[in-house]
């Protein structure tokens, strides 16, 4: 079972490695969204700082959005994914790993790039440090929800929108609790209490999601 | 108590009775649709059936 | 007894065998509820008291709080039916499933409607980031969802399943989405707009409240019965039985 995982890790990886430009483009529409929205705005710092992590967590929202739909596309089109799915292996381990894998190449570039965008948005550092430490718990959660949408319509000719107002609603509790414990430690509350909520939901999403993801995978291979 | 007493809920009545109109709306519409919808789908059920005898 | 009890969920489990029993119990159930309807608003419009922080504002209570309690009773009545599509893949379950999805998010929409409408006078504002708007809102994206992922799927029978594990994973999501936006309210707002619901509420108010909150429950029963025969004729409209109904002839 490790040995599956592992497998599917490294061939999910090497695929993306392949594709580099296609994973730097989803990092690079997480940054340009976050610095356009200071050009929409009079920029004061004080107004910057306080919508900062907000813009922050939205931009990330949207770049997992945008991204997830690749965690099983191309193996669904080429046939692959069936092939997996018939096999002895579980589903749920395979569909760890590429949830693993998508976060790898998705979620911990955003994570690192954030305390760029921190400074974008005179962020102080703490709480750049805070952003970042609530992206860490946050985008594996938005990857293992958004599993579950694309499972649900990979299967679909035109499941882009579908998606979106799939995951959207569900990854309000994430932005709710990603965004306002960095509003939180600028305002210099004690964060410990929203960091175990975070850790929660990512302990939840762990255990739930992926037989969630594989149960999904099975309706849409039909 | 009179009618038009009523009818103005103490100065509030444009608020009650627009919510109230709009209560009525949705679950008419609830009804409504159905009903409609099952017009539709005997209809056609009626005419793959003409088809069918026409065919055979 | 028992027997014929299990006997008549199997026999529900059937397409025609449903078709025949709901046309039967739907206009019971609207029937009924109509009734009460009459009366609970008689009560709730006419007898019940004045309302004295309030005014006679406070009578789109027996209107409001009886959709939000049904958008959420609702959810959970597709989300069972969900699970039960997915575990023993009835197709009736799926059936029920599909069909919950815009009742439910009709209810939602008048809950938010109305708290809109009741909001104006109260807080001087159509719209409050208050909690319980705020989570009625994220209820009706989720329903939308729902709905837009139904229509997406053509394969009727996948499409049920589809609901069904989604359902699954909002019903999971509603309670965190509820605390969340109550921890966030609480940040950012302070107690100022939860006013709403005193307390203790005077029976001679209670009343016709509840008996709005069963006639809306019969309604939904109501419109849920013809929503899901109608989903079952467009399924079966090319099987024997569906054929031969006095109706399509």
């Amino acid at each position: 079972m490790n040995r599956l995982m592992w497998a599917t890790l490294r061939r999910d990886l090497l695929l993306a490695v392949r594709n580099r430009t296609e994973v730097a483009n989803r990092l690079l529409f997480f940054v340009l969204v976050a610095a356009v929205f200071p050009l929409g705005l009079d920029v004061e710092r004080s107004l910057l700082q306080a919508i900062g992590p907000s813009v922050v967590w939205v931009a990330a929202l949207l770049a997992t959005v945008l991204s997830v739909d690749t965690m099983f596309r191309s193996d669904f089109d080429d046939g692959s994914l069936e092939q997996m799915a018939l096999g002895p292996q579980p589903l749920t381990v395979l569909v760890t790993a590429k949830v693993a894998a998508h976060w790898l190449v998705t979620g911990l570039p955003l994570v690192v790039m954030s305390p760029l965008l921190g400074l974008f948005f005179n962020l102080p550092a703490h709480e750049i440090g805070i952003l970042a430490i609530t992206l860490l718990l946050g985008t594996p959660v938005l990857s293992l929800l958004g599993a579950v949408g694309v499972a649900l319509t990979v299967g679909l000719r035109r499941g882009g929108v579908v998606l979106t107002l799939l995951l959207l609603p569900l990854y309000v509790p994430v932005l709710v609790f990603g965004a306002n414990t960095v509003h939180l430690s600028g305002s210099g509350v004690d964060t410990t209490a929203p960091f175990y909520i975070l850790g929660a939901l990512l302990a939840l999403a762990v255990t739930l999601a992926p037989p969630a993801t594989a149960a999904a995978l099975r309706i849409s291979l039909n | 108590m009179s009618l038009t007493e009523f009818l103005a809920m103490g100065g509030y009545g444009a608020y009650v009775w627009s919510a109230y109109g709009i209560t009525v709306a949705v679950l008419a519409w609830q009804l409504i649709l159905p009903v409609v919808q099952r017009r539709q789908i005997v209809r056609q059920i009626r005419r793959r059936k003409r088809q069918e005898a026409r065919r055979a | 007894m028992f027997r014929a009890l299990v006997n008549f969920y199997h026999r529900l489990g059937s397409p025609p065998h449903f078709y025949r029993i709901s046309g039967r119990l739907a206009p019971w159930f609207i029937g009924l509820a109509l009734v009460l309807m009459a009366g609970g608003l008689y009560w709730g419009l006419v007898l019940a008291p004045t309302d004295y922080e309030q005014g006679d504002a406070y009578r789109i209570i027996y209107i409001h709080v009886p959709a939000a309690w049904l958008s959420m009773f609702v959810y959970m009545c597709m989300a069972v039916a969900g699970g039960l599509a997915l575990v023993w893949r009835m197709k009736m379950a799926e059936v029920m499933a599909v069909t919950a999805a815009p009742i439910g998010a009709g209810f939602t929409l008048l809950a938010l409607a109305t708290g809109s409408i009741w909001g104006k006078p109260m807080w001087g504002t159509w719209w409050v980031w208050d909690a319980r708007l705020t989570s009625e809102l994220v209820l009706l994206f989720l329903y939308l969802g729902v709905i837009a992922l139904d229509n997406a799927i053509e394969d009727r029978r996948l499409a049920g399943r589809a609901v069904g594990i989604l359902a699954l994973v909002g019903v999971v999501n509603i309670p965190i989405i509820h605390y969340s936006v109550e921890w966030w309210n609480t940040l950012h707002q302070g107690p100022t707009v939860t006013k709403f619901d005193a307390p203790s509420i005077h029976w001679s108010m209670l009343v016709p409240l509840l008996v709005m909150a069963v006639a809306f429950m019969l309604y939904f029963g109501g419109t849920w019965l013809l929503r899901a025969r109608n989903e079952v004729l467009r399924r079966e409209g090319n099987r024997r039985w569906a054929m031969e109904l006095p109706e399509a002839s």
